[in-house]
């Protein structure tokens, strides 16, 4: 069971799709104003990604190679109609919130990008478990980003108070640029800074180098 | 396994079944859950409407049981053009609004509109208007409460909207909420002057009444709820019924 670990574990900090595969960013800057809908949405997504992985990968020596992203994209949309339904029915407020963000895990990478470059290679168990630990990859950056937002930007945490704001006679001024789009590009910057320095390994080699010039070759 | 080597998945007869039997399974597992859970969800929508018109009327408490309170209140048809209870009339007629009087921003609206009355020991107490119009973004739907003069407002609050996270849904928040009760709709000449500032109401000035305070960062989701405020309480809109409503001829 050892590979069936890395596969789960690995996706969590060392190969993070969010931080590392830099796949993802777009919901992770949406949903994260305040923790809830994040935890909602890391289980709608974790949730799609990790039955996508089991259903592609059920079918992957009957899945013809050119309509193979449409087939995927059918199976994913699939789970995210059911998964939105099932959230209209039983967590009706704060899909409010998510409003189109549960939609618009068909178009995430992350889910899209395990069935190609997992599912379709590997085992229904292994795919499921892979799809699993990605989805959890991801929400723990989510959580991380909403956790710190919500607490920042509103002085709650899951809506009680943790802080007690200035507006209603307390001593913390909260800082609307948190509750912004651009701060969650800010906290997932500082997250991956932090994560690259703790593992050097995932420190990309530059591009190119700057050619140092002898003074003989310039003449 | 010889069978599996020899099998040719992109064969377009294999194309062809793949794509025929996953677009029906898919369809069926999705309109199944779809219909499976219709009721449910239509309960939840009915159920927080309810709640945002208690909620609006103060009648709401948490955990209480939304039905049972909602029992207590009087849902009646108003026929928006003579301003009087129309309880048998067409609710699929609809009305279109001239360009100049469209402030709220929604072309048409319902010719007979269903209003609630809030009563407290056999007097009606507020009644509550539903009103909507466009914001920034997207249309806001909300429910604004009225005192038994027509003219106080007790509460606006919003059930679906789209406005930016943060900055124009922070009509509701709570502080914002609160500040509206109390104010005034009408100015001097009988047209609804109310209307959303920019920065917070000040102090000590005359006309705070007919002020609310400005959402910041988001002063056209702002200008949106001016819009439908005074639309919906002009003459075009709840303005006749309102009338009516004041001088008590609509009680019966």
């Amino acid at each position: 069971m050892s590979e069936a670990r890395t596969v789960l574990i690995d996706p969590l900090v060392d190969n993070n799709p969010v931080t590392l595969q830099m796949l993802g960013i777009c919901s992770a800057l949406a949903v994260t104003t305040s923790l809830l809908p994040a935890l909602l949405m890391c289980v709608a997504l974790t949730s799609v990604a990790a039955l996508a992985g089991a259903a592609i990968s059920a079918l992957r020596h009957r899945i013809p190679n050119n309509i193979r992203i449409i087939v995927h994209m059918t199976i994913i949309a699939s789970l995210v109609i059911l998964v939105d339904q099932l959230l209209k029915a039983y967590a009706f407020e704060t899909s409010k919130q998510l409003s189109v963000f549960v939609g618009l895990i068909i178009t995430n990478c992350i889910v899209l990008g395990r069935a190609e470059a997992f599912a379709m290679k590997n085992g229904v168990v292994m795919s499921f478990i892979d799809g699993l630990g990605n989805g959890l990859g991801y929400s723990i950056i989510l959580i991380a980003v909403a956790t710190l937002r919500e607490l920042f930007g509103a002085g709650t945490l899951l809506g009680y108070p943790v802080f007690e704001l200035a507006s209603s006679g307390g001593w913390y001024e909260a800082n609307g640029l948190m509750l912004l789009p651009p701060s969650a590009f800010f906290i997932i910057g500082l997250l991956i800074w932090g994560i690259r320095t703790w593992r050097k390994q995932q420190v990309e080699k530059p591009e190119y180098q700057i050619h140092e010039v002898h003074r003989t070759e310039v003449f | 396994m010889s069978d599996k080597k020899n099998f040719d998945r992109d064969s377009i007869s294999n194309t062809l079944i793949v794509a025929i039997g996953l677009s029906l399974v898919c369809s069926i597992i999705v309109s199944s859950a779809a219909i499976v859970l219709k009721p449910v969800q239509a309960k939840n929508e009915d159920l927080f409407r309810k709640q945002i018109i208690l909620d609006v009327a103060g009648l709401m408490e948490p955990g209480a049981d939304v039905d049972a309170l909602f029992a207590s209140i009087d849902t009646r048809t108003v026929d928006l053009g003579s301003g009087a209870y129309a309880d048998d009339a067409d609710m699929e007629a609809t009305v279109a609004i001239p360009d100049e009087l469209d402030i709220a921003g929604i072309a048409q609206r319902a010719a007979n509109i269903d209003v609630y009355l809030v009563t407290d020991n056999g007097r009606v107490d507020q009644v509550i208007l539903p009103v909507y119009g466009k914001g920034l973004w997207s249309t806001m739907l909300g429910y604004l409460a009225v005192a038994p003069d027509g003219n106080t407002i007790r509460g606006l609050r919003f059930y679906s909207h789209g406005e930016t996270p943060g900055l124009g849904d922070q009509m509701d928040k709570e502080s914002w909420r609160a500040q509206v009760d109390g104010k005034k709709i009408y100015g001097d000449e009988g047209e609804p002057v109310i209307r959303v500032i920019k920065g917070l109401v000040p102090e000590g000035v005359t006309g705070t009444e007919h002020m609310l305070d400005g959402l910041a960062g988001a002063t056209l989701t702002g200008n949106g709820i001016t819009g439908l405020v005074q639309y919906w309480t002009g003459s075009h809109g709840f303005g006749p019924y309102l009338a009516n409503f004041r001088e008590g001829k609509t009680d019966e």
